[in-house]
C-alpha cells in the first residue's frame, strides 16, 4: 500500500480480460453472477483508480456480490485472483527496508531496557531467530501496529511453514504448522500480565476481559495476515487456477453437516439465525395470504339479503389452518449430532407454525427431551442442554436404531395420532443390529406423515451398514439434507 | 466541480462531505456512494438494523443539497400508494361540470386523464421533480415479491409508464437508496438492478468516533470504554445485538449520570439501554461479572 505502482493491466483490453477471468472463478465458486452484473462491474472499475486496491475491491464487490454471506467466498478469490497483479505484491520488496527499520527499532528498544548489548544486527531480509520472531509478535500485538503485523506474520511463514515449492499440501497444513511454532497463547498470557502490570491500579475484572478481547481481536488480525501470506506464497508457487481451485470453499448454506470444520460451524451457528427468521416471516405471510376457504352458503344468502336476494357479496368460509404436530426423533450420535442439533433449532425456532414438537433424542436408547425446551427462549442453550442430559446411552453407545425405535413404540407410540407428523433424523448406520423396521410400519399407520432425513449424500445409503432403504419402505418421503439449504427447503414444505 | 454532471468528485470527496454532515462513512460506503453517482445505479443498502442505512440516504441528500423523498415500505403497499393514482373525485367533478357545457365525449375523457388529475406518489414524484432528489426506498424487504416488481421500471430505466398518459421520464436522474433489513430474500431482478452495500457494525475504532462526534461533552476515554465493552457484547451469541444507535444512547445515558469510567455495577444497571430481550441482558451480565476465571478456559 505504501508503494503506488501502476498496474501492469492499465490498458482496458487487459483489465477486460482480467475481470473476465475473475468472473469466471466467482461462479464455478458458486457465486450466482448475471451477465447484467458482469457489464457493470466493467464499467465501475472504469472510474476507480486502479491502484487503489481497496476502492478496487469494493466496486467489484458491490457490483458482483449481492448477498453478504457469499462475501467470504468473493473475499477469498478476489485475494487470491488478484494477489500476483495488485500494488500489494510488490510490498514484498519495498517492505524489506521497513522491515529493517522495525527490528533496528525494536533492538535499541531491548537494549535500553535490559541494559545489554544487542544479540546481532540481523539484517531484515535473512531469517530471524524464533526469539527475535516472539518478540516482534509481542510488541506488534502490544502496540495493534497493522504493517508490523503483517512483517511479523511474513517473517513467522517463512520461518516456520517449511513452505517447498511443488508440495502438494494445501494451506492449512502451513497455517498450522506457522501457528504451533508461534505459540500465540502463551504471547496472549504474557499481553494479559502485561496489561495488568502497566496498570496504574489492579485491573477490575471488566477492564480486564475488555483487555482480552482486545487481545484477542489482534490475534485474530494476525491470524488472517498469516493466512493471507501463505495465499499469496502458494500462489506465487502454483499459479492462480491452480490455486483458486483448492481454495474454493462451499458458501455457507452449502457446507455439509457432517464434514464440516469448526470454522464452518461456527459460520452455520451464525446463519441460522437469520434464516430461521426469514423462514418464519415466510410460513407467517403463507399462512395469512394462503389459499381462500370454500364458499360459506349460508353466510352468503344472510348477506344478499341486504342486496335484495341477490348474491351480490360471496363470502367465504374462514380457512382453518390445520397446524401439524411434530415428533422429532433425532440420533444424537458423533456423527450425525450438528446435523440433529440444527434441524432440532431450525424446528423449534418456527415452532409457533406447529400445534405442537415434541422431540425425542437417541443413541441406542431413546429419551423424551421436549421438557428442556419448554418456556425456554435461548434455543442454542436448549440445543446445548440435550447433548449433555438427555439419558441416550443403553449398552455401549453406538447407534442402534432397532432398540431405540422398539422403545420409543413401546412407551410413547399411543400418543401419535392422525394430526402427528414425525420426523426421523439420521444415517440409519445400525452398526449391524436388527433393524426393528416393523415400528416405522406402525408409526406410518397411526401418524399423518413420516419422514426420514439423511444428511449423508445419497450415494452412501445402503451402503456399508446403512439401512435406510430398509426403513424407507415405510416413510412417505427420505430427503438426503447435507446442508442448510436442503433442510430449509425441507423444513418450508413441512409447514 | 471538473464535471457538472457528477456530483462528487472522488471517493475521498465523499467521505469528507459526509463527514461535515457527522455521517463517518468507511472505505466502502464512500466508495459506493461514490460509484452510485457515477454510474446512475440504486444502492441497495442492507445489514442488521440500527447501523445507519437510513441516515445514510439522509446524509447524501444533505450535502448533495437535495430533497430527500422517502418512500415507507409495509406489506400490502401498491402501485397507488408508491407510484401515483387517479384523483377520482376530481376526475368526477370535472364530468359533471362538462355536462352543462356540452363538451363531447372525446374531449372530456381526454380531459380526466391528464396530469392535473393525477395524484403523485413518491415515486413518480421522484421521477418527475425539477429539481435533485434523493429517493429512499426504506425497508423494501417489507413489501411482498410482487409489489417489488413495481419498482423494477424505475430502479433500470429511471421512468415510469403511465398506461392512460405514456411513459414519464425522469428530468434527472436520481440518487435512489434501498434499505433492507435481510428479513426475506430479496428478488434476483430487484438485486441485479442496484449495487450491493452491506452496512455493518463498525470496527471498534469508527465506532468510538461515531460515539464522539454524535454525543457532546463525552470524554474520550469514555468514549473508548463504551466502544470496547459494546465490541465484547456483540461477540456473544444475542438475539439481538446493540446497534450503534443504541450505543449512542448508553453513552448519552452515562454522560447524563455524570459517570467518568464505567464499572461492572454501571454496566449492569444500564444495560437495558443496550439489549432489549431479557435473556440477552443475564447473558451479557453473566459476561461482564466473569472474573478471571476464563482467563484459564482461553488458554
Amino acid at each position: 500500500m505504501s508503494d503506488v505502482a501502476p498496474p501492469e493491466t492499465a490498458a482496458g483490453h487487459a483489465i477486460t480480460e482480467l475481470l473476465g477471468g475473475f468472473i469466471q472463478e466467482l461462479r464455478q465458486a458458486g457465486l450466482p453472477v448475471s451477465l447484467t452484473e458482469n457489464l457493470d462491474a466493467m464499467e465501475a472499475v472504469k472510474h476507480i483508480p486502479l491502484e487503489d486496491r481497496e476502492a478496487f475491491k469494493y466496486a467489484l464487490a458491490a457490483t458482483l456480490v449481492k448477498n453478504n454471506a457469499h462475501w467470504r467466498a468473493f473475499e477469498t478469490v478476489f485475494e487470491v485472483y488478484f494477489s500476483l497483479r495488485g500494488s500489494k505484491y510488490r510490498l514484498v520488496e519495498g517492505d524489506e527496508d521497513d522491515m529493517a527499520k522495525l527490528l533496528e527499532e525494536l533492538m535499541a528498544q531491548q537494549e535500553e531496557r535490559e541494559g545489554e548489548g544487542a544479540k546481532s544486527g540481523a539484517g531484515g531480509g535473512d531469517m530471524m531467530t524464533p526469539e527475535e520472531i516472539a518478540e516482534m509478535l509481542f510488541k506488534a500485538l502490544q502496540r495493534g501496529d497493522d504493517a508490523m503485523m503483517r512483517a511479523v506474520a511474513r517473517q513467522a511463514v517463512r520461518r516456520f511453514a517449511g513452505m517447498e515449492p511443488g508440495r502438494p499440501v494445501g494451506g492449512t497444513y502451513y497455517l498450522y504448522r506457522t501457528l504451533r511454532n508461534l505459540d500465540l497463547d502463551a504471547v496472549m498470557d504474557r499481553l494479559m500480565d502485561q496489561a495488568r502490570e502497566s496498570a496504574p491500579e489492579p485491573l477490575t475484572p471488566l477492564e480486564e476481559r475488555l483487555e482480552r478481547d482486545e487481545i484477542e481481536h489482534r490475534v485474530d488480525q494476525l491470524k488472517k495476515e498469516i493466512e493471507a501470506e501463505i495465499r499469496r506464497a502458494l500462489v506465487a508457487d502454483r499459479g492462480v487456477e491452480a490455486m483458486a481451485k483448492t481454495l474454493r470453499k462451499p458458501l455457507p448454506e452449502d457446507v455439509d453437516f457432517m464434514h464440516a470444520s469448526r470454522e464452518e460451524m461456527a459460520a452455520l451457528r451464525k446463519a441460522i439465525y437469520p434464516l430461521t427468521r426469514k423462514l418464519a416471516v415466510r410460513l407467517a405471510r403463507k399462512r395469512r395470504h394462503g389459499r381462500k376457504g370454500p364458499l360459506d352458503f349460508r353466510n352468503t344468502v344472510r348477506h344478499s339479503l341486504s342486496y335484495g336476494g341477490v348474491p351480490a357479496e360471496p363470502k367465504f368460509k374462514y380457512p382453518r389452518p390445520s397446524k401439524p404436530e411434530i415428533f422429532v426423533i433425532a440420533d444424537i450420535s458423533g456423527s450425525v449430532a450438528a446435523f440433529a442439533r440444527f434441524t432440532l433449532h431450525l424446528v423449534y425456532a418456527i415452532s409457533n407454525q406447529f400445534s405442537k414438537v415434541r422431540s425425542f433424542v437417541f443413541i441406542d436408547g431413546v429419551d423424551e427431551v421436549t421438557r428442556l425446551f419448554e418456556g425456554v427462549e435461548d434455543i442454542a442453550d436448549a440445543v446445548h442442554r440435550v447433548n449433555t442430559e438427555a439419558d441416550v446411552v443403553w449398552v455401549d453407545g453406538h447407534s442402534d436404531y432397532g432398540h431405540a425405535f422398539e422403545v420409543f413404540w413401546e412407551r410413547w407410540g399411543k400418543e401419535i395420532g392422525p394430526k402427528t407428523t414425525v420426523l426421523i433424523l439420521g444415517d440409519a448406520r445400525n452398526n449391524y443390529h436388527a433393524s426393528q423396521s416393523w415400528v416405522l410400519k406402525e408409526i406410518d399407520k397411526r401418524a399423518r406423515h413420516l419422514y426420514w432425513l439423511n444428511p449423508e449424500p445419497k450415494s452412501y445409503w445402503n451402503t456399508g451398514d446403512s439401512i435406510v432403504g430398509e426403513y424407507a419402505v415405510h416413510c412417505d418421503g427420505v430427503y438426503e439434507c447435507r446442508n442448510l439449504r436442503q433442510l430449509e427447503r425441507f423444513v418450508d414444505l413441512l409447514a | 466541480m471538473a464535471d457538472p454532471s457528477y456530483r462528487f468528485e472522488s471517493v475521498a470527496a465523499v467521505r469528507e462531505s459526509l463527514r461535515k454532515v457527522d455521517y463517518l462513512s468507511d472505505e466502502g460506503i464512500a466508495g459506493i456512494v461514490y460509484l452510485a453517482d457515477r454510474l446512475g445505479k440504486p444502492v441497495l443498502v442492507e445489514g442488521p438494523a440500527g447501523t445507519g442505512k437510513t441516515q445514510l440516504a439522509k446524509s447524501v441528500a444533505e450535502i448533495t443539497g437535495a430533497r430527500l423523498i422517502r418512500l415507507q415500505c409495509y406489506e400490502g403497499l401498491d402501485e397507488s400508494k408508491a407510484l401515483y393514482e387517479w384523483n377520482y373525485k376530481k376526475q368526477l367533478l370535472r364530468i359533471q361540470a362538462e355536462r352543462a357545457d356540452g363538451s363531447t365525449w372525446e374531449q372530456v375523457e381526454e380531459d380526466i386523464f391528464s396530469e392535473d388529475f393525477l395524484l403523485t406518489r413518491p415515486l413518480l414524484e421522484a421521477i418527475s421533480a425539477e429539481e435533485p432528489v434523493v429517493l429512499l426506498i426504506d425497508e423494501v424487504d417489507r413489501v411482498e415479491v410482487e409489489t417489488e416488481a413495481l419498482l423494477l421500471e424505475i430502479l433500470s430505466d429511471y421512468q415510469v409508464s403511465i398506461p392512460e398518459l405514456g411513459t414519464i421520464t425522469a428530468r434527472q436522474v436520481p440518487l435512489v437508496f434501498l434499505t433492507s433489513n435481510n428479513t426475506r430474500e430479496l428478488s434476483e431482478a430487484l438485486k441485479r438492478r442496484c449495487l450491493f452495500l452491506h452496512v455493518d457494525y463498525p470496527e471498534l475504532d469508527r465506532e468510538k468516533e461515531i460515539v464522539l462526534t454524535k454525543v457532546p461533552d463525552i470524554k474520550e476515554s469514555l468514549a473508548d470504554q463504551v466502544a470496547r465493552i459494546v465490541r465484547s457484547i456483540r461477540q456473544l451469541e444475542l438475539k439481538k445485538s446493540p446497534s450503534v444507535s443504541e450505543t449512542l444512547d448508553w453513552a448519552r445515558t452515562l454522560v447524563l449520570l455524570g459517570i467518568e469510567s464505567v464499572d461492572v455495577e454501571t454496566a449492569k444497571s444500564t444495560i437495558n439501554i443496550l439489549l432489549k430481550y431479557q435473556t440477552d441482558i443475564a447473558k451479557a451480565v453473566r459476561e461482564l461479572e466473569q472474573d478471571n476465571g476464563t482467563i484459564e478456559t482461553t488458554k
